[in-house]
């Protein structure tokens, strides 16, 4: 890193090895986590910390070694948090419709198979959204 | 006002990501993304029939919340990963009664609980008065509800009123 001072270099330093810290401990939940509803949780959040902690590591790089800003980071962990949640949702949904009607195709895991939420509605991925409730587009 | 900007915040947001984006605080990329910022909402006005109106200052504060919340839950949920044998581990479904009733409102709900670490949020309920989630480690599931209810839902009330 030429022209930067030494405590620029360790603070990069420090975050890029907490970043990585932080991908590999999500990377291993997925190893030893138990049945799929779980290991969801590793990709999708152990993670957020450890991208965050790169990127930053990455603005700081730029900015106390090359003595210029960069925003892109900015807009790469945006994009992260708006899509992250949806691709955890779309493998849930999968699953939960997978645990209704394909019977030993998929491992209920320790929370088990959820219930319905009520007697006058099932989820949404068994049952279409209701009219003139919030996840109807019709009319829209 | 409302002619020329008929919805002002995604006018800033766009401004300020395309500077982001290029890059550049010169004249040029400001004036562009002034253009970009009026032009787009001004055409894509059909396409946002009946939106909710949002406080913009709570909307922030809740940011900063959401923000703080993913840093101090990432480290549980390490420290999960790491540390709790499986046998020990407590996962639950949780039914999320919603008192949200926009579909902005509970999108951005169901975003903030699959981010912050522990929860993801996978289903909402045919009628919309439910969310499904599924918790990492919940030994007192209902305990679980009231927190995120309390934490989150309650702020977003507030932001979408």
């Amino acid at each position: 890193m030429s022209g930067a001072a030494p405590w620029a270099e360790w603070l990069v330093s420090a975050l890029i090895v907490l970043g990585a810290a932080f991908a590999l401990i999500g990377s291993w939940g997925l190893v030893r986590l138990p049945s799929l509803m779980e290991r969801l949780h590793g990709p999708t959040k152990a993670t957020t910390l450890g991208l965050g902690a790169l990127l930053i590591a990455s603005i700081a790089w730029f900015q106390l070694g090359k003595g210029m800003w960069t925003t892109h980071e900015l807009l790469v962990s945006l994009f992260l948090f708006v899509t992250a949640p949806i691709s955890a949702n779309m493998i849930a949904k999968v699953h939960l419709h997978r645990l209704r009607h394909a019977p030993g195709a998929a491992e209920p895991g320790p929370a088990g198979t959820p219930a319905a939420p009520s007697e006058a509605a099932d989820w949404a991925t068994h049952e279409a959204p209701h009219l003139g409730t919030a996840g109807d587009f019709e009319g829209d | 006002m409302s002619r020329v900007l008929p919805h002002p915040g995604l006018s800033a947001l766009l401004a300020v990501m395309w500077v982001v984006m290029v890059n550049d605080l010169t004249f040029g990329t400001i004036f562009l993304g002034l253009v970009i910022a009026v032009a787009v909402p001004l055409f894509s006005a059909p396409w946002w029939p009946g939106r909710p109106r949002v406080r913009f200052l709570p909307a922030l504060a809740y940011l900063a919340l959401v923000l703080r919340d993913i840093v101090v839950a990432n480290f549980e949920v390490a420290a999960i990963i790491l540390f709790k044998p499986n046998h020990a581990l407590r996962p639950a479904w949780l039914t999320v009664p919603l008192e949200l009733t926009s579909p902005e409102a509970i999108t951005v709900f169901a975003g903030t609980i699959s981010l912050t670490p522990g929860t993801v949020s996978c289903d909402i309920s045919a009628c919309g008065r439910y969310l499904l989630v599924h918790a990492l480690h919940a030994p007192d599931p209902s305990a679980a509800v009231a927190k995120v209810k309390a934490r989150y839902e309650a702020r977003l009330k507030r932001i979408f009123a």
